[in-house]
C-alpha cells in the first residue's frame, strides 16, 4: 500500500472515526479524545455506528475466512469517499496492510483497497493530512513515549513524536531499547504468555529506569499490556494515548 | 488451556543459557545498526537493491541454473544435482567412496546442518572434522547450532573450557584467546592428514561461475590448501547474476550478520587448481541442493529464499532472546527459521505449524533483513496455512474466532456484546470459563471495561 498517496481530507474536513474494539470496550476515553482533537482542528467526525473490529484478531490467529468476514462488514460499514481516522497503529495496519493480504485472492480486493486508501492511523493524519506540524496548549509532564510495532515504515511514529515533543512543558524522556517489541502481539500475548510477559517486563524495566511521570503510545493495545503486566506485579504505571496528552494538552492552555 | 511449545521452552530455559542469547543477540543487532547508518546515509535503499537481485534470481532459477552450471563446468568443476537431503549426502559419499577417500574437514555450511551431512557420513566410515571454531565446540558437545552465525551464542566461555578439558585440549581454562589458540593448535594437524576440504558458498556468480566463501577465522583457506579435493554444497537459491553484485551483496552480509565492513577472509574459489598453482584441490565439485526448495519457489512464500543466512533477523527478535534457538526445534532458528523450516519440511509442516506463531509480528525482522524479506508477511501465510491444515500444534493456545466473528459481523449483537461484557467488572475471572481470558490475566490484569461509554457520550452530547 502506498501511503504516500492516501486520500486527504476534504475542504469541510469530515472523516470517519473506527474507534476500534478495545476502545470501544476499554478505552471510551481514547476515543472521546480523538473526537474532541479533530474537532478542535476543525474536522467534522462522523462515527459509523455499525462498526465493530477491523478483523485483525482472527487474521493474525491464520483463521483468514473469518477475519475476511468481518473485514467485509467494515468496509460495508464504512462506505463512502471520506478519510477514515483511527487512533491505532495496529488496527490502521489491518487496515491498510493486513487485509490486503488476505484478500489477494479475493473478487472484493478493490473495494478493500478503496478503504485502504484512505484510512490513516491518527497521528499520521494529524501531521501528514492535516498539516499540524506543533500542537499548542502545555502540560507540565516528562512521558516515555512507546512507538508501537505496527507503526514500523509509516510516518506515524515521527508524527506522534514530533506533536509530543513540541508541547509546552512537555519532556520526553528516552529509553533503552526503544525498537524492541512490548509483547502483546494480540493472540500472542495468550498463546505464548511467557515470552510475551519476558518481553514486556524487559520494556517496563527500561521505562522505569527512564522515570517518566507516564507512558503514552499510539496503540492502547500495548498499554493494556504493558499496563495490566505493571499492575499484575503490584508496580503500576499510568499509560494513556497520545491523543489524551494532546486533548490535556488544550485543556490545560485553556483552548478547550 | 495448552501455551504454545516455544513458549514453554523459554519458560523452562535456563537462566545462564537466556542471558548468553540476549546478551549477545542484543549487542550483535545495536553493532550492526550502528554500522550500517554510520556507513551509509541510506542503508534501507540498499536493502531494497540487494533485495531486488535476490527476488530476481530467485524468480529466474530456471535460466540461471543452466548457466551457472555450464560455466562451472567450464572452470573444470564437476557439477552435481540432489534433489533431496539424502541425495545430497549420497554424492557426497559416493565422490569419496569412488576415490578412496576418508577424512573430512568441514568448513561452515548450513546445508550440512539440514541435510545431516555428518550423522550420514560418518555411517559409512567417513569422518568430518568441523574447523569453524563455533562448530567445533557443537561437535565436540555433541550439540546443535542455535544460531546461524554464532553456532554457539547459547554457550558461555566457562562451559567451552570445561568442554576443552573434558577432550584432553588442556587443563581448564576460560580465556577466550587460550580456547581459540588451542583450537587451532589441534586443528593445524587435522587439515594436513585430511583427504577433502568440505564448504558451503555464501554466493555462487552466474557470470564468472566464482564461489564466494566468506569466514571469519581463514579456516576455509586451510581446508582448501591442505586437500588434494573440494566439495561445496551449495543451496540451488544461492546464486547472484553478475560479480559486481557482490560488492553489494557482501557489504551487507558483513555488516548484517556480525557488524564487520566485510568478513576477515572472502575467497572466490573459480575452479580446482591450475597446472600453474602451487597447491590447491585438485578436484572440485560443486553439489546443488534442492531439498525442498522448488517447493518453496512454487509457493507464496517464494520471498524467503532470498535469505543469505546473516542472522540479523534472530539478533533483533524479542522471541528468539527469550527463547533460544534451540526452542525452534530445527537448523534455522528465530524469524527466518520460523518461515523456512516448516516450508522446507514439506509434508513434516504439520510438525513445524506452531513455528510460524512464534512471533508478535513486529515487523522488527523485516526492518533489518539485508534483502528485505516481508517476514511478518510469510509468518502470517503460513499461520493461514496452518489454521487451514488444521495442525494442532498451529492451534494450541489460540482462541477459536467463530463466535466473535459472528458478533463483529452483526451490529445489533456487537452492542450487546459491548454492554454485556461489563460482567468482566463484576465476576471473578475464574467462574468465566474463557481459556484466553485465564491466560491473560495470570500475567496481567485486565483494565475496566467501559463498553458503549464512548458510544453513548457521543451520541447524547451537545452536537458541535
Amino acid at each position: 500500500m502506498d501511503l504516500a498517496h492516501r486520500k486527504l481530507p476534504g475542504a469541510d474536513k469530515r472523516v470517519q472515526l473506527m474507534a476500534t474494539c478495545i476502545c470501544d470496550a476499554f478505552y471510551a476515553d481514547v476515543a472521546r479524545a480523538t473526537v474532541e482533537v479533530l474537532e478542535y482542528l476543525g474536522c467534522r467526525v462522523e462515527f459509523p455506528e455499525g462498526q465493530t473490529c477491523c478483523g485483525q484478531p482472527a487474521f493474525n490467529g491464520g483463521d483468514w475466512p473469518n477475519s475476511r468476514k468481518v473485514v467485509r462488514h467494515t468496509v460495508r460499514t464504512f462506505a463512502g469517499e471520506l478519510p477514515v481516522v483511527l487512533p491505532s497503529g495496529s488496527c490502521a495496519a489491518m487496515m491498510f496492510h493486513g487485509a490486503l493480504l488476505e484478500f489477494e485472492q479475493e473478487a472484493d480486493l478493490p473495494a478493500v483497497q478503496q478503504l485502504a486508501s484512505r484510512t490513516w492511523e491518527l497521528a499520521d493524519f494529524i501531521v501528514n493530512g492535516l498539516g499540524v506540524k506543533s500542537w499548542p496548549g502545555k502540560l507540565d509532564a516528562t512521558i516515555a513515549f512507546h512507538r508501537a510495532c505496527h507503526t514500523r515504515g509509516t510516518g506515524s511514529g515521527d508524527a506522534a513524536l514530533g506533536l509530543l515533543s513540541s508541547i509546552a512543558g512537555l519532556k520526553v524522556a528516552p529509553f533503552g531499547e526503544g525498537e524492541q517489541c512490548c509483547g502483546f502481539g494480540g493472540t500472542f500475548s495468550v498463546s505464548f504468555p511467557n515470552v510475551s510477559a519476558g518481553m514486556g517486563e524487559l520494556k517496563l524495566e527500561h521505562i522505569r529506569a527512564a522515570q517518566p511521570d507516564f507512558l503514552v503510545s499510539g496503540d492502547m493495545s500495548c498499554m493494556m499490556h504493558l499496563g495490566g503486566l505493571a499492575e499484575k506485579e503490584g508496580k503500576p504505571i499510568r499509560t494513556q494515548h497520545f491523543v489524551q496528552v494532546l486533548r490535556d494538552a488544550l485543556k490545560n492552555g485553556g483552548l478547550l | 488451556m495448552a501455551t504454545q511449545l516455544i513458549d514453554q521452552f523459554a519458560k523452562n530455559l535456563a537462566p545462564d543459557t537466556k542471558a548468553a542469547v540476549y546478551d549477545g543477540s542484543k549487542k550483535g543487532h545495536e553493532k550492526r545498526t550502528q554500522l550500517l547508518f554510520d556507513t551509509y546515509a541510506d542503508p534501507n535503499r540498499l536493502r531494497e537493491i540487494a533485495g531486488e537481485i535476490k527476488q530476481h534470481v530467485i524468480e529466474n532459477l530456471d535460466t540461471y541454473l543452466p548457466a551457472v552450471e555450464a560455466k562451472l563446468q567450464a572452470n573444470g568443476v564437476k557439477v552435481h544435482w540432489a534433489a533431496t537431503g539424502d541425495d545430497a549426502c549420497a554424492a557426497v559419499r559416493d565422490i569419496m567412496q569412488a576415490r578412496g577417500l576418508r577424512k573430512i574437514v568441514k568448513a561452515k555450511t548450513m546445508v550440512s546442518e539440514e541435510i545431516e551431512l555428518e550423522h550420514y557420513l560418518n555411517k559409512h566410515g567417513i569422518e568430518t572434522l568441523e574447523t569453524d571454531l563455533g562448530e567445533f565446540i557443537v561437535q565436540i558437545d555433541h550439540d546443535h547450532p542455535s544460531h546461524i552465525v554464532k553456532p554457539i551464542i547459547h554457550k558461555n566461555r566457562r562451559e567451552i573450557a570445561q568442554s576443552f578439558e573434558r577432550e584432553g585440549l588442556g587443563a581448564y581454562n576460560d580465556d577466550p584467546a587460550t580456547i581459540t589458540a588451542r583450537a587451532r593448535q589441534f586443528l593445524r594437524h587435522k587439515y594436513l592428514a585430511a583427504d577433502v576440504a568440505l564448504t558451503g558458498a555464501n554466493f555462487v556468480s552466474v557470470e564468472s561461475g566464482r564461489l564466494v566463501i566468506v569466514t571469519n577465522e581463514g579456516n576455509s583457506r586451510f581446508c582448501l590448501a591442505a586437500t588434494k579435493c573440494h566439495i561445496a554444497l551449495v543451496g540451488i537459491e544461492k546464486l547472484v547474476p553478475n560479480d559486481r553484485d557482490l560488492g553489494l551483496l557482501l557489504n551487507l552480509l558483513g555488516r548484517s550478520a556480525t557488524a564487520q565492513q566485510l568478513t576477515v577472509y572472502t575467497e572466490f574459489v573459480s575452479g580446482p587448481k591450475s597446472a600453474t598453482q602451487p597447491d590447491g584441490p585438485e578436484e572440485m565439485h560443486v553439489i546443488f541442493v534442492d531439498n525442498g526448495r522448488t517447493d518453496v519457489l512454487a509457493s507464496d512464500c517464494r520471498d524467503i529464499l532470498r535469505c543469505i543466512r546473516c542472522g540479523a533477523c534472530l539478533n533483533v527478535c524479542p522471541v528468539y532472546r527469550q527463547a533460544s534457538g534451540h526452542a525452534y526445534r530445527s537448523v534455522y532458528p528465530g524469524p527466518v527459521g520460523a518461515v523456512l523450516s516448516p516450508l522446507l519440511a514439506g509434508k513434516k509442516f504439520p510438525e513445524f505449524a506452531d513455528l510460524p506463531k512464534a512471533s508478535s509480528l513486529c515487523g522488527a525482522c523485516h526492518e533489518v533483513c539485508p534483502v528485505n524479506i516481508p517476514i511478518p508477511d510469510l509468518l502470517l501465510r503460513l499461520r493461514e496455512k496452518g489454521k487451514r491444515e488444521g495442525a494442532p500444534l498451529a492451534a494450541a493456545g489460540t482462541p477459536p474466532m467463530g463466535a466473535w466473528a459472528v458478533l463483529a459481523s452483526q451490529p445489533a449483537a456487537w452492542k450487546v456484546a459491548l454492554f454485556g461484557g461489563k460482567i468482566l467488572n463484576f465476576l471473578p475471572t475464574n467462574l468465566i470459563p474463557v481459556p484466553a481470558l485465564r491466560a491473560w490475566e495470570a500475567k496481567r490484569t485486565l483494565p475496566e471495561w467501559r463498553g458503549g461509554e464512548f458510544r453513548a457520550w457521543f451520541k447524547n452530547r451537545p452536537k458541535p
